[in-house]
Order: C-alpha cells, then sequence, then structure tokens
C-alpha cells in the first residue's frame, strides 16, 4: 500500500512536556543512588533496577514516543524480548545449577585446564 | 539527474506498507536488533554474577561517581533530541540542528569522562584479562560507548542537513536511535556502577 508524503510523515498528535518529564527522570536517577547508603544490598539492587525500569519506561513512552506507535512497532520489540527470555531458559540451567550428577563443571571443580605445552 | 527524480520525496516520507513511515520503521527495526545483541550481552553478565560473588569485590573498583555523571550527561542529551525533533516538527530547521549539536556535545562529554574512566581503571590493573567481570564491562560499555560514537557521526550528518532546512523528518529517526542508547546506559549503569 504506497501512501502519499502527507499521511505518512505525519507529525504527533501532542507533544507532552518534555522538560517535567527530564526533571521527573532526574528525580529518579538521584532516588537510584541512594540505594548504596542504606548498606543493604538486596535493596541497592531493587531501588537501582526497579527504577531503572521505570526511567527505561519513560524514556521510551515519551521520548521514543512509543505511547503513540502503532502495534506494529510494539509486536517487534516484544518479540525481541521474548527471544531474551528464551536465551536465558536455554541457558540458564547450565550456567545457574551448579549441582547434579548429569554434568561436570571441570572449570569450577578441578580449576582451568592445563596449557599445553609445545 | 532528471527533474523528475530530483524532486522525487524520499523513500522513506513516501512509501508505507504498515502505516508506520518505512524510515520510522526501519529505525525500530534496527534497535529490535539492538535489544537481541544488548539483551544477551546483560542477561548472561546477569547470570554469571549471581554465581561470582567475587565480582562485588570487582564492581566496587568502578568509579560510581563518574557513571552517575554520564547517567545525567545521556538523559540531558536525550532531552535535546527529544526537543529537536519538536522543533523539527514545526519546521524550525535551524533549532533543530541546534539541538541536535547539543546532543552531539552531550555524546562528546560522555566519551571524555568514559576515556578518563578507563585510563584510570586500566592503569591500577583492571584490565580486559584481569576478570570475567572486567570482561564484560569493558566489552559492554564499550559496545554502548561505540555507539555512541555512531550517534554522534549520524547526528552531526542529520544536524548538517536541518539547519539547510532538508530531511527533517530524520531528525525523529536519529532521536529514536539517540534514546535507545540512553535506554540501554539506563541498564548498564546499576549493573556495573551501583550493584557493589
Amino acid at each position: 500500500m504506497n501512501a502519499s508524503p502527507e499521511t505518512v510523515h505525519e507529525t504527533h498528535p501532542a507533544h507532552p512536556d518534555y522538560i517535567k518529564i527530564y526533571l521527573i527522570l532526574i528525580g529518579l536517577f538521584i532516588v537510584s543512588m541512594l540505594g548504596p547508603l542504606f548498606g543493604v544490598p538486596a535493596l541497592t539492587v531493587v531501588l537501582a533496577f526497579g527504577i531503572g525500569v521505570c526511567k527505561a519506561g519513560l524514556v521510551v513512552a515519551y521520548f521514543m514516543h512509543l505511547n503513540v506507535e502503532k502495534r506494529y512497532i510494539w509486536f517487534i520489540l516484544i518479540t525481541m524480548l521474548v527471544f531474551m527470555v528464551v536465551l536465558y531458559a536455554g541457558v540458564a540451567p547450565d550456567v545457574m545449577k551448579q549441582g547434579g550428577h548429569n554434568w561436570q563443571h571441570v572449570v569450577t571443580e578441578k580449576g582451568p585446564p592445563a596449557v599445553a605445552n609445545h | 539527474m532528471t527533474q523528475a527524480t530530483a524532486t522525487h520525496a524520499p523513500l522513506a516520507t513516501s512509501r508505507s506498507a504498515t502505516g508506520i513511515p518505512t524510515g520510522r520503521l526501519a529505525i525500530w527495526w534496527v534497535l529490535a536488533s539492538e535489544i537481541v545483541i544488548f539483551g544477551g550481552l546483560l542477561v548472561s553478565y546477569i547470570m554469571l554474577r549471581v554465581h561470582n560473588a567475587h565480582w562485588t569485590a570487582e564492581a566496587s573498583h568502578t568509579n560510581t561517581w563518574a557513571g552517575a555523571f554520564n547517567t545525567i550527561v545521556l538523559l540531558t542529551s536525550s532531552l535535546s533530541a527529544v526537543l529537536g525533533h519538536q522543533a523539527a516538527e514545526k519546521g524550525d530547521g535551524q533549532g533543530a540542528a541546534r539541538y541536535l549539536w547539543m546532543t552531539v556535545g552531550g555524546g562528546a562529554v560522555f566519551l571524555l569522562v568514559k576515556a578518563y574512566e578507563y585510563t584510570s581503571e586500566i592503569s591500577h590493573g583492571f584490565t580486559l584479562f584481569r576478570d570475567v567481570f572486567w570482561s564484560y564491562y569493558y566489552v559492554a560499555t564499550g559496545l554502548h560507548g561505540l555507539h555512541v560514537i555512531i550517534g554522534m557521526i549520524i547526528l552531526s550528518i542529520v544536524a548538517v542537513d536541518a539547519a539547510k532546512g532538508r530531511n527533517l523528518h530524520r531528525v525523529e529517526l536519529i532521536g529514536i536511535y539517540w534514546h535507545f542508547v540512553d535506554v540501554v546506559w539506563i541498564f548498564l549503569f546499576p549493573l556495573f556502577y551501583l550493584a557493589k
């Protein structure tokens, strides 16, 4: 389907207040920096990643305009995120499961293999 | 070049199979592939990090304040990129170009800080092959830095064009790419600088 330049090169209906979004992002960033001050590693990780996800969401939604983008783009991005989950599910059993009788972790159990002398 | 081809609008603005301008669709496909590249890298890093407790000690040597400063720099450069897009939609090519040059400046500051960090870390013996943590650190931040450099080059080309009032639709496209570079850093920062 071909469309005229006027219909395809559309402008975004209304631009949000980008300065306000920027200030929210800076505020969230400052909060994420407070995590290490509590000295609780778990809290640091949760704060850093939780707020990181929020910040990324704001950037993607408003700066990249995904909130007004067509569903087609959403499908592309969600597909790629599913690929990441598949990668994790496929590799995690080998990397994260260190016990069991069916595999040997030669490097972790016996140290790195010796280098042959030439 | 004939008169017909000289006045022909670029395909990126004149053709669409999805209702989305071809250029914008293309940039989203580029980003889709980037998600797999950076996503795979970060997912594998997280998996290994869980089983390597000593990585916390290694991570304690990264410069949190430099990383934090760079986060602010990238967020600010994202703001200027989106303001450039806004100006371009109003047909203000000069204004769009001005904002894009600010974004390029932000990228340059980011790279200078990163260069300072790398120099400091390498001079203290934290090199690429010291530990797998540092291998991940240099590969992830290096790959991200490469994207910053590529973004700065394209931003400059688009800014030169925009200042002449040409191809203003590209201001949005390079902006989307730049925001993605920002989003990647938003995840790199806690992984390598905050989780200690």
